[in-house]
């Protein structure tokens, strides 16, 4: 066991990692705006049900959702997700991370990404539906003046003076979520942390070193938001 | 026939009605100022005549065309009453520019956005025409676009021109004081050419010292013979610029006139009691200056 066979192998782990992390955001945003829509609307009963919604996703651990979306699907006593998985890894070629998860094996990264994509839309439309609300009436109303569709006044006037209002809050929510994605592997999904604790009956500081993964990740994603808040700065309100 | 007409508005906010039945008209290119102590319905007027509120009761007709009837408003979809919108502007107390825009881009937005539309009708304009090839069609709409754009762009500065904040084209709202920014809203009202320009309160929310440049901007519209309704605390302005008040209170329209008539010769006590309680407190201002 020498550094660089660690390093290949966390590598492959980090791979998992980052394609929960990337995939969750990619869709969780723009559900999350809808669910934001959703739990703004003004007809009352799809108000209540998303609300409700929204309250029992942040109200369970997040483990949990995905222990019950992983353990849900079965047909015949076979884990649906393997059979998914075992698709997408022979009849369409796609791998990821290490050998172990591809194939019938540990068939829930399908389980996982669901759990997580849904999780994160409820948070994301928590924040959207506070910055969305904290545009004056004003702004709205000027656009009516003008003319302007409904569409046109969110997308040309209010869109960006929430992007910009929400910025801080997005940023804490992404940087949970690099470190949200090791809850993976409570249902044996090889992300960095499992394949580090894998080598510990040798010695433990893989350990450490897969936390400098997340360290540099973080990092990265802080530069990131800082230079968004940056571009951001040319006006005030 | 008037030009603008407003017959039996009423409006009520759950139970509470601010609007008790109002009637008024003005002609083409003449000022109407709407005073009144607070809580009287100036804005609720306003923002009704600007399709902001829904009327319970009550018709608007403006050139000849009946804009509203609260019998029928229900049934107009979003377009409809986009277009009817568009028939009056309003500049707003606290101004409301778009702060990622700079000053320019606040007054071409609406025009640049609307112009979608009408090139989407020219669009379908020129499909009738079967002689005109798919290039010739797209070239035609292409040229099309390139000089409504010119024109948004000309007429934008030109406006800037005339509210004499040409060198501030390219600054952000949050660059300019507060009587910048309200001259920009009108000039970004002015921008789509409204029938009617509304103005709630321009003056209210700024310093007494910026009032001056916001109110001679408006006084030069009315050279232009342009159709304006104002509701305005400042009494001075209203009496000078004005073609007819309207002195609302509690719903009502309670006097109205000639300026001459309404603030010389009052003829409603309630009216009375407004003037000069605002004299008053005029007067211990003079006195705290002394």
């Amino acid at each position: 066991m020498d550094f660089w066979s660690v390093t290949q192998s966390l590598l492959q782990g980090f791979e998992v990692t980052c394609l929960i992390f990337i995939i969750t955001l990619l869709f969780s945003l723009p559900l999350g705006l809808i669910i934001a829509f959703g739990s703004m609307s003004k007809f009352p009963p799809l108000k209540f049900v998303v609300r409700i919604f929204v309250w029992i996703i942040r109200g369970i651990p997040l483990m949990l959702q995905v222990f019950i979306v992983y353990y849900m699907v079965k047909i015949d006593g076979i884990n649906v997700w393997g059979k998914v998985n075992k698709f997408f890894y022979f009849e369409l070629g796609w791998s990821v991370g290490p050998a172990e998860l591809n194939g019938e094996g540990f068939g829930g990264l399908i389980a996982v990404l669901i759990a997580f994509i849904i999780n994160y839309a409820c948070y994301f439309s928590e924040i959207f539906r506070g910055g969305i609300s904290s545009i004056q009436k004003g702004q709205y109303e000027a656009g009516k003046v003008l003319g302007l569709k409904k569409g046109q006044i969110f997308s040309k006037i209010v869109l960006l003076q929430v992007f910009k209002r929400i910025l801080a809050p997005m940023g804490n929510e992404v940087i949970t979520l690099v470190k949200d994605t090791a809850l993976s592997n409570s249902i044996g999904i090889l992300e960095i942390i499992l394949v580090s604790k894998s080598f510990t009956y040798q010695a433990i500081w893989p350990l450490f070193y897969s936390g400098a993964f997340y360290l540099v990740f973080v990092g990265i994603l802080t530069l990131l938001f800082g230079y968004l808040e940056k571009k951001l700065s040319f006006y005030k309100e | 026939m008037a030009y603008l007409e407003i017959k039996g508005f009423k409006k009520s906010f759950s139970n509470f009605e601010v609007l008790k039945g109002i009637d008024f008209s003005l002609e083409k290119g003449q000022v109407l100022s709407i005073i009144g102590p607070s809580g009287s319905g100036k804005s609720t007027l306003l923002r009704s005549l600007n399709f902001l509120e829904t009327p319970d009761e009550g018709v608007m007709i403006l050139d000849n065309e009946v804009l509203f009837d609260a019998k029928t408003a229900k049934s107009d979809g979003e377009k409809v009453l986009r277009n009817k919108r568009l028939n009056f502007g309003l500049v707003f107390q606290s101004f409301h520019l778009f702060p990622q825009y700079n000053v320019l881009k606040n007054i071409t937005l609406a025009p640049t956005l609307l112009l979608k539309d009408k090139v989407k009708e020219y669009k379908k304009e020129l499909k009738k025409d079967k002689s005109l090839g798919f290039k010739n069609r797209k070239e035609l709409v292409n040229q099309f676009k390139k000089e409504q754009t010119e024109l948004i762009e000309q007429n934008a500065l030109s406006l800037l021109e005339k509210i004499g904040l040409t060198e501030k084209a390219s600054s952000y709202p949050c660059e300019l004081s507060g009587g910048q920014c309200q001259r920009v809203a009108i000039a970004r009202a002015l921008a789509l050419n409204p029938k009617v320009l509304c103005f709630d309160e321009p003056t209210s929310a700024l310093d007494p010292e910026l009032t001056g440049e916001v109110l001679k901007v408006i006084r030069s519209l009315k050279g232009q013979d342009r159709t304006m309704i104002i509701v305005t605390h400042e009494m001075g302005f209203a009496k000078n610029v004005s073609d007819k008040i309207i002195f609302l209170y509690d719903g009502v329209v309670e006097e109205e006139g000639k300026p001459k008539q309404v603030f010389e010769k009052p003829k409603s006590e309630k009216l009375v009691h407004f003037l000069s309680n605002l004299t008053e407190k005029d007067g211990d201002l003079n006195k705290q200056k002394a």
